[in-house]
């Protein structure tokens, strides 16, 4: 079940300026919904509930009508990205050489679901499917460093990298 | 739009152009079960449990009737063939494979829609499609109200009732799929939200999933402890809906079994809200007459239903200085019962316990407030709805039909017509504009009666002259259509010196805590007219029609309040707001 995210909101000054115009632009439209959060999410990343409140008092929806089209979307997130995003594979021949076990193991050594962020902010955790580097199977990402060939034991190793 | 025939079943029928199959079939007598289908503010087609077969002259096909609208002349529906009972049954099978089936604790065993049509359509087996369920915790957050996902069929009735009729729309659908729940905002609790706590989410549920917080055996422990002394009072709407609960018609005025079975179950006294609604309107017209004529701030809202005054605190907290400072009726019963009728028969307040029987589940919210404490206890310790009420009657084995009509207790009892109306959509503005008008024409005993503000409109407006003074008034019911009127009346657009709101459409007898009619009942029957003709009639066989010639009102500010608006009355009989924010 979704919840609110724990990382502290840092939004700015200009990012709400542009958010407002972003609503502005869209008010005499019917269903400006979908655009509206579509532009929110390029403007922070994510839309927490600090956003969507802004949405809803601007735009006069109720917050939970804003929150159920959210969590309805897999496009829309919750949650900021880390300050390092873990991807891993779970395509089938990463899945089949065993990257969801890989996977369950980063949610529980982070202490998050997959889609979230840890509290500081530092890791974000999410899925995806074939990356290419099926040869590597099982592999995962670091923003832009891959690891391939792994098994459960090396996670803890990669992430000490990143302390 | 012109007529075409169609068969339904074999039967033909002439309908306008459009109708929908739902529709004409009611008209040609044949029922076709449906969840979601709310008239007017929830069409959606969703649950496809009112699928038929119709034959437009392409074959038969499956549709969903409730929102399939009939075009063609010698159109052909089929609404009982095997392909619709077999598309049924699957579909029931579905729903159950997800439903929490402890249908033997379920408060709506008995009177569930789910559980009739499901012995309707012959379901012998539970488990056709054994797998995963999901498992919600119950939210209790609510003071007044229970959310059970894991009986909830994802119909969305609650969800129209909140956003459509409230305008309020704190719960809604959340994430997708087998994932899909209703709930709040990031997961809060209702009572985290901005819900007034008016409960028509829980009248429009078709099953158990949605009900209020029980208090029937705190009351039976209350009546049965010696020490203590048990009032109990009943709003006006409760005697025009509570027969439905034993077989009567709707609008059924059962008042007179209703007070001898409250008797029978043991309660000290039987005392009637219709009194405190009498006393209500003494305080209120005279803080409007004062506020009118000395330049005070108008509108002048009443403030007798917590789930408007809720709503005003969270969506119009600039508007809270518009409220009538007047606590609500039964609030008034009470706060009077622990003070002056306790000094009569001689007993502490805290060895009272008042317990009012509401058509409302804000008003269990409302005996929480702050500021309702008129004798340093709670001036209201319980508070139950009509359909609790019904509960205690059968759990007491009594045989409601048989009872005979008995009265109320004095001198808490005593009502004018006046006081009845208080339990529909523009009953309150009648009832104050009687008494208003006596006063400011100075014809003490002349009954005027006002047609304008009566009947299940929206919103009602109306202009009333008394001598050189024009008054203008305006009701609504229904908070979507309270808001579009205070909108007008902020931005300026509309003039209005006297407003009454009630927060659930058609007012107190279409309330949160009535009984709840199943969707075959709420779709074709006018509910609000039907119960607010009991409440009317009972106004109009009466002598005794304006509330302030209620003689034992009238003997309260004799012996203990002075006069109305009096300093005293202002300690016992008022209360105060809060500003909220929207959650």
């Amino acid at each position: 079940m979704a919840k609110k995210t724990t990382v502290p909101f840092n939004g700015t000054a200009e990012q709400e300026a542009k958010l407002y115009e972003i609503i502005d632009a869209h008010k005499d439209d019917p269903g400006a919904l979908m655009p509206v959060l579509q532009q929110a999410q390029e403007v922070y990343g994510y839309l927490p509930i600090e956003v969507q409140k802004m949405i809803s008092d601007k735009m006069g929806i109720p917050l939970e009508k804003i929150y159920g089209v959210v969590t309805f979307y897999a496009q829309f997130s919750l949650y900021p990205k880390g300050k390092y995003n873990i991807s891993v594979c779970l395509g089938t021949a990463c899945y089949v050489k065993g990257s969801g076990d890989i996977y369950d193991k980063l949610q529980e050594v982070l202490k998050i679901s997959g889609g979230e962020c840890t509290a500081d902010g530092k890791f974000s955790l999410e899925a995806c499917r074939c990356i290419g580097a099926c040869g590597l199977a099982p592999v995962l990402t670091v923003n832009e460093d891959v690891y391939g060939r792994l098994t459960v034991d090396d996670v803890a190793d990669i992430l000490a990298k990143y302390e | 739009m012109a007529d075409i025939n169609v068969k339904i079943n074999g039967i033909a029928v002439s309908v306008p152009k459009g109708t929908t199959v739902l529709e004409a079939a009611h008209m040609a007598g044949v029922d076709i079960p449906t969840f979601c289908y709310m008239k007017e503010i929830n069409e959606i087609g969703a649950c496809r449990i009112c699928m038929v077969e119709i034959n437009e002259g392409r074959g038969f096909r499956l549709v969903a009737a409730c929102v399939y609208p009939l075009a063609f002349e010698g159109t052909e529906i089929r609404t009982n063939s095997p392909k619709v009972m077999d598309s049924r049954r699957k579909t029931l099978e579905l729903i159950l494979s997800t439903h929490d089936r402890k249908c033997l604790s379920c408060v709506r065993s008995g009177h569930c829609e789910l559980q009739a049509l499901c012995n309707e359509m012959g379901i012998e087996e539970e488990n056709t499609y054994e797998g995963d369920k999901p498992v919600y915790e119950i939210d209790n957050s609510a003071v007044h109200m229970y959310r059970d996902n894991n009986k909830c069929i994802l119909c969305r009735r609650c969800v129209a009732a909140c956003a459509k009729w409230q305008g309020v729309g704190v719960i809604g659908a959340n994430e997708r799929g087998f994932k899909t729940n209703i709930g709040s905002a990031f997961e809060m609790g209702l009572g985290e939200t901005s819900c007034v706590s008016c409960g028509q989410c829980i009248a429009v549920c078709p099953v158990g999933a949605l009900s209020e917080k029980d208090f029937t055996d705190q009351v039976f422990a209350a009546i049965a402890d010696e020490s203590k002394y048990v009032i109990v009072q009943t709003a006006p709407a409760v005697r025009a809906g509570l027969g439905e609960e034993f077989g009567y018609p709707i609008g059924t005025n059962v008042e007179g079994k209703m007070v001898a079975a409250l008797r029978r179950l043991g309660f000290d006294n039987v005392f009637d809200t219709d009194w405190g609604a009498d006393l209500t309107i003494m305080e209120e017209a005279t803080e409007f007459v004062e506020r009118f004529t000395k330049g005070g701030k108008l509108p002048l809202i009443t403030s007798c239903s917590p789930g408007w005054v809720k709503y005003c605190e969270h969506y119009f907290p600039e508007m809270t200085d518009n409220l009538s400072s007047c606590k609500s009726p039964h609030q008034m019963l009470g706060a009077v019962a622990k003070t002056y009728y306790a000094e009569k028969i001689g007993k502490k307040p805290e060895d009272i316990v008042v317990v009012s029987i509401m058509p409302c589940t804000a008003k269990k919210y409302e005996c929480q407030r702050d500021d309702q404490a008129a004798a340093g206890v709670p001036d209201v310790d319980y508070v139950l709805t009509t359909r609790e009420l019904a509960r205690m009657i059968r759990r007491a084995g009594l045989k409601f039909t048989a009872l005979p009509d008995e009265d109320f207790d004095n001198p808490l009892g005593l009502s004018a017509g006046a006081g009845d109306i208080f339990g529909v959509t523009g009953g309150v503005m009648e009832a104050a504009l009687r008494t208003a008008y006596c006063w400011l024409s100075g014809n003490n005993e002349e009954v005027v009666e006002f047609h304008e503000v009566r009947g299940t409109d929206g919103i009602k407006r109306s202009t009333v002259t008394i001598g050189e003074t024009e008054i203008k008034v305006a009701v609504a019911s229904g908070l979507a259509n309270a808001g579009e009127l205070l909108r007008r009346v902020q931005s300026g657009e509309e003039k209005v010196d006297f407003i009454e709101i009630m927060a659930c459409p058609g007012g107190c007898v279409n309330g949160g805590g009535q009984p709840q009619q199943p969707a075959s009942v709420r779709n074709f029957e006018d509910l609000r007219s039907l119960r607010a003709k009991a409440l009317y009639d009972e106004d109009a066989a009466k002598t005794l029609r304006l509330s302030h010639l209620n003689q034992d009102v009238q003997k309260l500010y004799e012996e203990y309040l002075e006069k109305p608006g009096s300093h005293k009355a202002h300690e016992i009989l008022h209360t105060t707001y809060v500003k909220r924010t929207i959650n």
